[in-house]
């Protein structure tokens, strides 16, 4: 059987390079699902946990602010940030969380609540990964 | 008497240029380990660079004639210069010479202060712009020596974002781009719009895209304005460590020869001081006899 090589690729550098059997990924317009002998694609993804799978195992990644490529048998995902769970920092990602979820109670400033929204989704996506 | 004065001066001048070199010794050995640092960071870089680029000139150049404003040249009221200097000093002639390329861009280019704006990453830069009176409108102080792209990653979205709002129309970037441990050439890019994607990538593969080609630009642009300005940081930081290692050998080498002249004056002294008190034990005995 086939196998796609995925790449997850951040500024900082390689994240993770293996082959697996299937991506599961959340991109903007909902969750796909990437098998060996895709057609070529591109798409933006949400902040969201990437799912690599290969036999009986899955791997999550955290992703924030990225996209992928896929062509026939390779994935690239490209992020600003990335972090398999073994990577999480996990009281930096509460703390990062419990600031946001302060900053959205008390500040009406629009510009700060997108930002602080966002911060919360990056810290709950990753907590979610250290925690499953 | 004065040439003993003379030979205690002498010495202590020796001593303290010892001391000199010693610390200018151990400053040139740590920057050369955070070069190479620097080095390997630049090196991580490349692959997502070159990605990004790939997948960015694949869509731009497919012939479907999708557009984004950061694509496309407007005309310039406005531009912005985004410069990168280092935070300490002793780096030789690392900022001057960006400093020197900023100010005669300026005057080549504007006439008054409201046709272009400065966003500064270093204190070097920011201190140069307040003393010269030119408008800065970002800053960042004290960037670690090895950023990560969190370090960046608010200045520089904050920058695309004021080209995306046509607050500029036009964003240049200077830094240092580095060549090898002993030559940096200082490098001008026109960052926006994005103009050389060139030619690569273009063919290697036609994709779909989900949901389509303008969304995914709206994402991707920035994103890739934004990996642009953090390699020429990285870049930058290599840049700037190695020229703080050929100041720091120079001026070790400067001691070495300012030590080899004092000591050569020291013997020479104490060879006078010695010639004279044999003179003065001979004349002495003589006036004895």
């Amino acid at each position: 059987m086939s196998t796609l090589a995925v790449s997850v690729v951040t500024p900082e550098g390689p994240i993770l390079e293996d082959n697996f059997d299937m991506v599961v990924c959340k991109a903007e317009s909902g969750e796909i699902g990437i098998l060996p002998k895709h057609i070529p694609l591109v798409s933006p993804l949400q902040i969201s946990i990437a799912r690599l799978k290969k036999g009986d195992d899955t791997q999550l990644v955290a992703i924030s602010g990225g996209f992928m490529e896929v062509q026939p048998d390779k994935v690239t995902i490209l992020a600003q940030s990335a972090e398999t769970a073994d990577h999480i920092d996990v009281l930096r990602a509460k703390n990062a969380k419990e600031r946001a979820e302060k900053r959205l109670q008390d500040n009406s400033d629009t510009i700060d609540r997108v930002r602080a929204e966002l911060a919360l989704k990056r810290a709950i996506n990753r907590l979610d990964v250290a925690n499953s | 008497m004065k040439s003993l004065a003379s030979l205690r001066d002498l010495k202590g001048r020796i001593d303290s240029t010892k001391k000199t070199k010693q610390i200018t010794g151990a400053m040139e050995l740590v920057s050369a380990s955070k070069m190479s640092k620097a080095e390997q960071n630049a090196r991580g870089f490349v692959p997502y660079a070159d990605k990004l680029q790939e997948v960015v000139s694949s869509i731009a150049n497919s012939n479907t004639g999708a557009q984004h404003p950061m694509l496309v040249k407007r005309e310039v009221k406005k531009t912005g210069y985004l410069i990168v200097t280092s935070d300490r000093g002793l780096v030789g002639a690392y900022n001057s010479h960006i400093l020197k390329s900023l100010v005669n861009n300026i005057e080549a280019k504007h006439t008054s202060k409201d046709e272009y704006t400065i966003i500064v990453i270093g204190r070097k830069g920011y201190d140069f712009c307040r003393k010269r009176g030119l408008p800065v409108t970002q800053s960042i102080l004290g960037m670690p020596d090895h950023p990560t792209f969190a370090d960046v990653k608010n200045l520089a979205s904050e920058t695309v974002q004021m080209y995306i709002n046509q607050e500029i129309d036009e964003l240049h970037i200077i830094y240092n781009h580095y060549v090898s441990a002993i030559s940096q050439v200082v490098t001008n890019k026109q960052l926006l719009p994005i103009a050389d994607l060139g030619e690569q990538g273009a063919s290697t593969s036609n994709y779909e895209f989900e949901p389509n080609q303008e969304e995914i630009l709206e994402v991707l642009l920035p994103q890739y304005a934004e990996s642009l300005i953090f390699g020429a940081l990285l870049d930058g930081k290599a840049s700037e460590h190695a020229a703080s290692m050929t100041a720091m050998r120079s001026a070790t080498d400067n001691a070495n020869e300012l030590i080899g002249d004092l000591e050569l004056s020291y013997n020479r002294a104490r060879q006078a001081a010695i010639t004279q008190e044999i003179t003065e034990i001979v004349g002495g005995v003589a006036a004895l006899e």
